[in-house]
């Protein structure tokens, strides 16, 4: 088991030496990800059944969609902590409208709209009054969950044959006679995986993506070029707010309730899964795809911590080294770069 | 003549008084009590409790709660003045809490239980410290992960439960710690004050405030003068850790309850909030810390005025985040810039009149 598992590694390694030594961790996240699996697989021998990896996707599909959310202004130097409390808040206000007879729809329409709204707060607050990423959002952050602990403090949930089912309906691709082997998923993680390619677009195939990396590598050098850094930085806080209203809709459609505190410390899961995923988190260098793959690393580690029968407590515990394990290597692998 | 003098004096310290930023704060201080007494007229009514032996009333009661918010708005503002952040504040009070309550559950001795708060939470804040001065990482992502890491540190200290220490016996110096009362004043503010000044006379009758500027201006330009920055980095945040913990004391020892999940929640923001209102820049290199004293109190008498007023309490983190907002918005160039050109406006039309006449 163990030759198997260091062989493709090294592979890897000895690929990106040619290519980039800034993908190493990127490399070292699919190497986590493959071992943890692999280790699950032999200790507890469920990981590899399609039913697991189905429920992986479903289950975690929201935080797919916050990832890629995320990987946005982090690729700018900045960083978005309000993800979490939009979430909580669009949450509240659509389930309470959903309640009131609100077409399933338009309530979803709402969502988003009120998720734009803190974007554009947030990008105002950075852009107009020179205001800090990190102050702005955090300022916005307790703004939404303060007024989403106004709407309500209640488990709210949704009222019988809402039009949210259609998106935690699961299609099944492989029938098999036990549910744990079947493979299926929903219209929430065809809507990650659109997410997913949105985010792969923007960054790599657009103008305002070149200018999303230009920010994160020198923000004056990019504002001499000449590009747009004022509209990007709009854009870039506006889609990630936007995001996580979509991952609110996603979750709330899977779970089928809400509560004012659904999301406290997802905006550090997101951050988890960036910076698992080789994003540097001072900008300038990282992948939407990267993310993505850091939300399963992240998603892993809750069904792993419970089959090893470790407390609940310890999950945040096991998550905060992680990043802070990853934000370490990246900086040792930045500094071995600039000393070259 | 002499008189002019003497008056021109006068007028220039006015003048001084009110362009300082403490003048400002006192006044919405004074401002927030003439309103909470409008609405209700026993706000000021200060009686003496025999029982406690000590002042009872809205206002003591006020400022026993802003104890906390002392301690930590003064870790903040030096962690802050170095251009840092510590977003960890309200998790390290948790942790010295449930360290506490834990410790005198399982029968250890009082001022046991208060030193391995305390040393817990100075840890928190080394390594806090040591990550950002020797690791170079970026102080909010050190410190948020501490924040989240925190809270499950506290977790598992009382393995997932509320612990309550208030049955113990032999817990009253924890307890006077936080309810008791110095010649009539809250003991914790008094404890609060004490160290504040503490600090105060650390950084401004020593070079420390200095090199704690110089290193939140140019970190690179206060080592070529011979600071040495990482040390200082390092200092401040271990000061900030050892401060939160006091705060995590008072806040757990008024009702001898640790919750996991509650104490210290969002106290960050209030002391990032309490050190902005003091004047204290977000971008370092200036510090006040009598100013974010005051803003510390403020802080308390708002939340004090929330519960007056009958608001809601769960608007309470709205609320402050609108006042972050406008404190913020007011401070941007853009708005100074405006108001400067209003100014100047003004001085050229008046300029003009006199030329007319």
């Amino acid at each position: 088991m163990t030759n198997a598992t260091a062989t493709p590694a090294k592979k890897a390694v000895k690929k990106t030496r040619r290519i980039d030594a800034q993908m190493i961790p990127t490399i070292a996240a699919v190497v986590i990800f493959i071992l943890m699996m692999i280790m699950g697989q032999a200790l507890f021998g469920t990981y590899l059944r399609l039913g697991f990896i189905s429920t992986l996707f479903i289950d975690h599909a929201y935080l797919i969609i916050l990832a890629v959310a995320m990987t946005l202004p982090i690729l700018t130097g900045g960083i978005d902590l309000s993800v979490g409390a939009i979430v909580a808040i669009t949450a509240v206000i659509g389930i309470k409208m959903a309640n009131a007879g609100v077409p399933a729809f338009v309530v979803m329409i709402v969502m988003l709209l009120i998720g734009a709204v803190f974007g554009v707060l947030a990008a105002t607050l950075i852009e107009e009054f020179n205001m800090q990423p990190f102050i702005a959002t955090l300022s916005t952050m307790f703004l939404a969950r303060g007024i989403a602990s106004i709407i309500s403090t209640d488990s709210l949930t949704f009222p019988d044959n809402n039009n949210f089912d259609v998106l935690s309906k699961s299609i099944t691709i492989i029938d098999q006679p036990k549910l744990s082997h079947d493979l299926y998923f929903n219209l929430g993680v065809v809507i990650a995986l659109v997410v997913l390619v949105f985010g792969y677009i923007l960054l790599h195939h657009t103008r305002i993506g070149r200018t999303i990396y230009a920010i994160g590598g020198s923000r004056s050098s990019a504002e001499l070029m000449g590009l747009p850094v004022k509209r990007a930085q709009f854009t870039i806080y506006i889609t990630s707010a936007t995001l996580a209203a979509l991952a609110s809709i996603v979750y709330i459609a899977n779970l089928g309730s809400a509560k004012n505190t659904v999301g406290v410390g997802w905006e550090l899961d997101a951050v988890a899964s960036v910076v698992i995923g080789g994003t540097i988190i001072t900008g300038g260098f990282g992948y939407v795809l990267g993310s993505a793959l850091g939300a399963l690393v992240r998603s892993i580690i809750d069904p792993l911590t419970s089959d090893f029968g470790v407390p609940a407590e310890w999950t945040t515990i096991v998550v905060g080294l992680m990043i802070l394990a990853f934000v370490v290597l990246q900086r040792v692998v930045t500094a071995v770069g600039s000393k070259k | 003549m002499a008189d002019k003098k003497q008056a021109e004096e006068k007028n220039n310290i006015f003048k001084k008084l009110l362009s300082s930023n403490i003048t400002v704060e006192v006044i919405a201080l004074i401002l927030l009590v003439l309103l909470c007494t409008a609405f209700d007229h026993a706000f000021l009514a200060l009686s003496w409790n025999d029982n406690t032996g000590g002042l009872a009333g809205p206002l003591i009661t006020m400022l026993q709660e802003s104890a906390r918010y002392l301690m930590i708005a003064t870790g903040m503002t030096l962690v802050i003045s170095t251009a840092g952040i510590d977003l960890s504040v309200g998790s390290v009070m948790a942790v010295a809490g449930a360290a506490a309550m834990q410790a005198l559950t399982n029968g250890t001795n009082v001022w046991l239980a208060i030193l391995l708060a305390l040393v817990i939470g100075l840890a928190v804040g080394c390594v806090n410290g040591a990550l950002v001065a020797f690791l170079g990482l970026q102080p909010f992502i050190t410190t948020l992960i501490m924040m989240l890491a925190g809270r499950g540190l506290a977790k598992v200290i009382t393995s997932g439960e509320n612990t309550d220490a208030s049955a113990v016996a032999g817990n009253e110096p924890l307890k006077w710690m936080a309810n008791g009362f110095i010649l009539g004043i809250p003991a914790n503010f008094v404890i609060a004050v004490v160290i504040v000044i503490l600090v105060g006379l650390l950084c401004r009758k020593t070079a420390m405030g200095m090199f704690i500027e110089a290193v939140g201006i140019n970190p690179e330009a206060s080592r070529m003068t011979g600071i040495k920055p990482k040390q200082i980095l390092f200092l401040v945040y271990a000061i900030s850790g050892f401060l939160a913990a006091i705060a995590g004391l008072f806040a757990t020892a008024s009702v001898m309850r640790v919750d996991v999940v509650k104490t210290g929640q969002d106290l960050e923001m209030y002391a990032i909030l309490a050190v902005v209102i003091g004047g204290t820049s977000l971008l370092g290199g200036k510090f006040s810390l009598a100013g974010s004293a005051v803003g510390a109190v403020i802080i308390a008498m708002i939340r004090k005025t929330i519960i007056t007023l009958g608001i809601d309490s769960a608007a309470t983190p709205a609320f402050f985040a609108v006042v972050v907002i406008v404190i913020c918005v007011m401070q941007a160039p853009k708005v100074r810039n405006l108001s400067a050109e209003l100014k100047r406006k003004r001085a050229l039309k008046s300029s003009e009149k006199a030329v007319a006449a």
